[in-house]
């Protein structure tokens, strides 16, 4: 909890600055005293690594940028002849780049999916599950941005697509689409133009995350942190300061999460990548199956599942919205899914879901499951996902909420920590 | 062992291939050297791949993104540097304007200049036109990235390269123009059989069989996509050592500054 500073300057200068400018004390109270509650456990790791990983991408991808030449006639050959076989260890800043992108939303899902299994969205800290929604969708359209960079075969068509699904809007009011379409690009189809904006876009919004990611750091350090057990701390007894204990926590994860990080970047580079992205982009030749990075294809198996194109990126983009009123689709008054029997089904069965949503998202358009002579398409794989998708949020969180009896909470913290006798040392 | 079950594989997706022509074969695994974490190229598999692209591919195939400075750079074919300046003269290259500010001779002809460290291959064609011009309307590709621009990579490459000369299966129509390939999408493919028994001469006395030239070239593409793979892996082999000892540190004083809150 956000209680009285404690910050006590040390020396002459740090007095003198303390009042003019307390910034020494914000880094005190937010980074060194923060009282955290003692029980988080390895799921929580996934917030330091988060910032870790914005710093990544930011320092190499301003280094990139040096480098980087945002011209349709250039762009492939500035990455692939300038950075990759030019530039000192140029092909190790583009794979941490490439890659870091991967473990960014890695990161960001378990991240999102403990705040889901541990009901951190619930008040007071429906702010900052908010601010984290809108750091999610930057940094989607980011990594969109950044995708088309590179300027390959699946970077062109990627692009042609998923700014082509604007022209639904056509459906609505003719033309208003197709207007709106052509506005994005800059031109009557995707080039030159396009190219040099998402270049500037895909600059500028990481700053942008990274004022989010302030705020919303400001917003879960009023409240304090949700833990695994989703009760309130009752006092001292239940916390930790910040640093060392979770500092060092962290850091030990973080080191394991580099290593893995480190293992792809360095021995399987490309795991992630297409390998059209290899032939230069050419308008002319469209790759028999455009697919998203793998960070996005729940919500293309979602689009494609509806055959009808307006209604389709209404799913796609309902699917997103929806989670940003999740704090009140959740009417249950416990926040941990661990007291939440029902509740924590729904949750498993709603991981899974979103693994096959990715699954259907990454097969052609027409695939099918060979099941003893029966053909199962699996866009009704798809459907049946994205019904449980909505489902989920709009119809079982709400009801559960209600209808659940959840079992008993502990007293507090440190009682369950420490077992019945409550007390710290 | 192995060929035996080559066999089994070659009967189980021969009788698959006899039904559906439509999708190509997967290719074939090779074992290469500069595969697995601590793979590296050889060097003289380099050098004879370089001879083949050199006088076989390079009639069609252009190689944009390398350099003849890459020759001589480490992990690469390990050319000496005077050796990669003698194949950089060997190509002809077009000249900047002369005294005169033209760039055609009086006869009309281009003006060259001998290549130099700096330069890239040059093209075999003058642009994309040309170059369907010269292969019944097929494009060659560029074959600087082409190892990692095909799913299945260098096993892709060396299939289709080793994959000419099987009997078309009944019924199986090869058009005008195309050559059966079964490791190629649609399996007809516009490039003629490009490697024969004795297509080139290797200096060193290796056998030019088509399955040496193949893989010789192979790994030479693989190179010329990944130039960095060598330092890649060896750089990796420390970070990675690193990131183990620095964990393992972390993890002890994590565990001793837990140690009274638990």
């Amino acid at each position: 909890m956000a209680g009285q500073s404690t910050y006590v300057p040390g020396t002459a200068l740090t007095r003198w600055l303390d009042q003019r400018l307390p910034i020494l004390r914000l880094v005190n109270d937010t980074v060194t005293t923060y009282p955290t509650p003692r029980n988080l456990n390895f799921w929580y790791v996934f917030g330091a690594i988060l910032a870790f990983m914005l710093g990544v991408q930011i320092v190499t991808g301003i280094v990139l940028a040096m480098h980087y030449v945002p011209n349709a006639d250039l762009a492939f050959g500035s990455v692939e002849g300038r950075i990759m076989r030019e530039v000192n260890y140029g092909w190790l800043i583009r794979y941490t780049h490439a890659n870091g992108a991967s473990m960014f939303f890695l990161a960001v899902y378990i991240h999102m999916f403990r705040g889901l299994y541990y009901g951190s969205y619930k008040a007071p800290r429906e702010v900052l599950w908010i601010l984290g929604v809108f750091i999610y969708l930057l940094m989607m359209a980011t990594a969109f941005f950044g995708y088309v960079l590179p300027w390959g075969q699946m970077s062109f068509w990627g692009a042609t697509v998923i700014t082509s699904l604007f022209s639904a809007l056509d459906q609505i009011i003719p033309h208003l689409g197709s207007a709106i379409t052509t506005w994005l690009w800059g031109d009557f189809a995707v080039g030159d133009a396009t190219l040099n904006r998402f270049f500037s876009l895909h600059y500028l919004l990481p700053f942008a995350i990274a004022g989010v990611v302030m705020l919303h750091i400001w917003a879960l350090h009023v409240p304090g942190n949700n833990n695994p057990l989703g009760i309130d701390p009752k006092g001292p007894q239940d916390m930790v300061p910040f640093h060392p204990y979770y500092t060092m926590k962290d850091a030990f994860y973080l080191a394991l999460f580099v290593l893995f990080f480190a293992f792809f970047v360095f021995y399987a580079p490309n795991f992630f990548g297409n390998p059209d992205n290899y032939t230069q982009a050419n308008p002319l030749v469209t790759p028999p199956d455009i697919v998203p990075e793998w960070y996005l294809l729940p919500y293309y198996a979602m689009l494609r599942s509806v055959p009808q194109k307006l209604l389709g990126v209404l799913v796609l983009l309902g699917a997103i919205l929806t989670l940003l009123f999740i704090p009140w689709l959740d009417r249950s008054k416990t926040r941990s899914c661990r007291f939440r029997p029902v509740m924590k089904k729904l949750f498993w069965i709603f991981a899974v879901d979103c693994v096959l949503l990715g699954y259907a998202g990454a097969q052609s358009a027409d695939a099918a499951w060979h099941l003893g002579g029966m053909d199962l398409p699996l866009v009704w794989l798809a459907r049946l996902g994205t019904a449980y998708y909505f489902a989920f949020f709009w119809v079982l969180m709400p009801l559960v909420g209600k209808l659940e009896r959840p079992k008993p909470v502990p007293e507090s913290i440190a009682q369950s920590v420490l077992g019945k006798a409550g007390e710290s040392k | 062992m192995r060929i035996a079950l080559a066999a089994a594989i070659c009967i189980l997706t021969g009788s698959a291939a006899a039904e559906d022509t439509s999708q190509p074969l997967p290719p074939r695994q090779i074992s290469w050297p500069f595969s697995g974490p601590l793979g590296t190229y050889d060097r003289g598999t380099l050098q004879r791949g370089f001879q083949v692209y050199k006088e076989v591919c390079s009639a069609c195939h252009s190689l944009n993104l390398v350099a003849f400075h890459d020759l001589a750079a480490p992990g690469g074919p390990g050319f000496t540097l005077a050796q990669a300046k003698a194949i950089a003269a060997g190509y002809k290259l077009p000249a900047d304007p002369d005294d005169r500010g033209e760039i055609f001779d009086e006869h009309g002809n281009r003006l060259k200049r001998p290549g130099v460290l700096a330069d890239h291959f040059p093209p075999p064609f003058a642009n994309e036109q040309a170059a369907r011009a010269n292969n019944s309307g097929a494009l060659p590709p560029d074959l600087s990235l082409i190892v990692k621009a095909r799913v299945g990579g260098a096993d892709y490459v060396y299939s289709i390269l080793t994959g000419f000369g099987h009997k078309p299966p009944k019924g199986f129509a090869v058009l005008a123009n195309k050559y059966y390939n079964p490791y190629f999408n649609g399996r007809n493919i516009s490039m003629p059989p490009p490697l024969n028994k004795g297509s080139v001469s290797f200096a060193d006395g290796t056998p030019a069989t088509v399955g040496n030239e193949a893989k010789a070239v192979t790994t030479f593409l693989a190179w010329a996509s990944e130039p960095n793979l060598e330092q890649r892996h060896r750089l990796g082999f420390q970070v990675m050592a690193f990131l183990v000892l620095l964990s393992g540190l972390l993890f002890l004083t994590y565990r001793k500054i837990w140690k009274d809150k638990h």
